[in-house]
């Protein structure tokens, strides 16, 4: 069903309209959150004029290698997305994407303030928060479906979430950290939400930030692609189930952004290690006894 | 895109004052007011900010802090006075320790009178700071000194 002109088909797609489902992505989500708070909030393509704000701004970077930094950031993300949608191998796209948050925190780092400093170390916590859920959702499709390339995972019969809801599970909890919302968004967080300032985003001022903004929405649409892949098989129909659950999830993002508050990283390493090991390591020893 | 009047993200700071239009500022975010509808963030770093809003009026010890935040905020911006304290110094003019309002650091744009602002005088002023905002964007651009400045 997969072949390489759909590979190649959706590569392409995904570079040219990830940036345009993102935007749109996050402005729904501020209408559905201005909702929730019973305001009018703004309107569905508010990011998209952020984003083009930003590009006319002046470009205040306190030194050249952060916007460096912030380039290699956009293309690695870029690169993951592109490595995922061709339907290369899972645990490169992961790896892809750990490059591209180590890249977030040169950028930072590299600026030598206070709160970017403060920053960054919360960053690397919620890095070693999320990163062994991030692994463990390779092996349960590996565990599941016997492979780690994508387009193979296409291709089977039964979909990864029959044999790995756990796995799902402990993915779905560490998405709130990768998306920057409230209970886990304590290195930076997105719309008008202030912590440390600006966290790691601080000294990112016009072009930069818009860099950073694009960037996110790529690696958004990325996390969305792996939620849906968790339904995908090779029957067409369960492409509308992917649909229907990364709507689902894209919901609960924003319900539990705007139902909770920002905690302390201690609290956040705790509870992602603990659902991460409770959720993915019960379905793990589970799939290891059974088969 | 030539409209960035869409996205004017805002910072606001307290100066010498009582604070009732620091209350009457945060009141507009609230769902009665709600200024996210302009498109408006209320961000707290000068580096994402274009429309520094000021409350209160300039004592000795915050002059360098507002001439430091001013200075952090990438072109082109707007700076808005609300308030009859940040406007003129108000009834503090005559402490010892007052320089006066905001226009005696700063360059100012928008004046909002009032003791306190009433929330829909800021939010006119904030209006008028948006088709500022966007005149000086179309300014800059004519005279073609966007963006690209490194410090």
């Amino acid at each position: 069903m997969m072949n390489w002109e759909i590979r190649v088909l959706m590569t392409v797609l995904f570079v040219v309209l990830a940036p345009f489902l993102g935007g749109l992505l996050d402005g729904i989500d501020r209408v559905i959150t201005a909702r929730m708070q019973g305001r009018k909030g703004p309107g569905i393509l508010q990011p998209f004029y952020d984003l083009f704000k930003l590009m006319n701004k002046q470009l205040l970077a306190v030194n050249r290698i952060q916007i460096l930094m912030l380039l290699s950031y956009l293309v690695f993300v870029i690169l993951t997305g592109m490595l995922f949608f061709g339907g290369f191998d899972l645990l490169l796209c992961f790896f892809s994407l750990s490059t591209a948050a180590m890249f977030v925190i040169l950028a930072s780092t590299s600026t030598h303030s206070p709160y970017n400093s403060i920053g960054s170390e919360r960053e690397l916590m919620q890095m070693m928060a999320y990163e062994p859920a991030v692994l463990l959702t390779a092996v349960g499709f590996y565990l599941s479906t016997g492979t780690f390339k994508v387009y193979e995972i296409f291709n089977t019969s039964v979909p990864a979430i029959v044999k790995a809801p756990g796995f799902f599970i402990g993915f779905i909890f560490i998405l709130t950290i990768k998306f920057r919302k409230s209970p886990f968004d304590i290195s930076t967080s997105h719309h008008a939400h202030q912590e440390i300032v600006k966290g790691v985003t601080t000294e990112m001022a016009g072009l930069d930030y818009a860099m950073y903004n694009l960037a996110e929405w790529y690696e958004n649409i990325f996390l969305y692609g792996v939620v849906g892949l968790f339904f995908a098989c090779s029957n067409p129909w369960s492409m509308l189930w992917a649909f229907i659950a990364i709507v689902c999830v894209a919901f609960l993002m924003t319900l539990i952004d705007n139902v909770s508050a920002r905690v302390r990283w201690e609290l956040m390493l705790k509870l992602t290690w603990a659902i991460t090991l409770l959720s993915a390591g019960v379905n793990l020893l589970i799939l290891e006894f059974v088969r | 895109m030539k409209n960035i009047h869409k996205s004017p993200w805002l910072l606001h700071y307290d100066g010498s004052s009582c604070n009732g239009c620091d209350i009457e500022v945060l009141a507009c975010t609230t769902p009665v007011y709600d200024i996210e509808r302009f498109g408006i963030v209320n961000t707290g770093n000068p580096m994402h900010a274009d429309i520094f809003l000021i409350t209160g009026g300039i004592n000795s010890q915050n002059e360098e802090v507002v001439k430091q935040i001013y200075s952090q905020m990438p072109d082109p911006k707007v700076v808005i006075a609300v308030g009859t304290c940040a406007c003129t110094g108000g009834i503090f003019k005559e402490c010892y320790n007052i320089k006066g309002g905001v226009d005696t650091t700063i360059p100012v744009d928008i004046y909002v009178p009032g003791c306190a602002a009433r929330p829909e005088s800021i939010i006119d002023g904030v209006v008028k700071g948006i088709a500022l905002f966007q005149k000086k964007h179309e300014d800059m651009k004519k005279v073609g000194k966007v963006s690209n400045t490194m410090n």
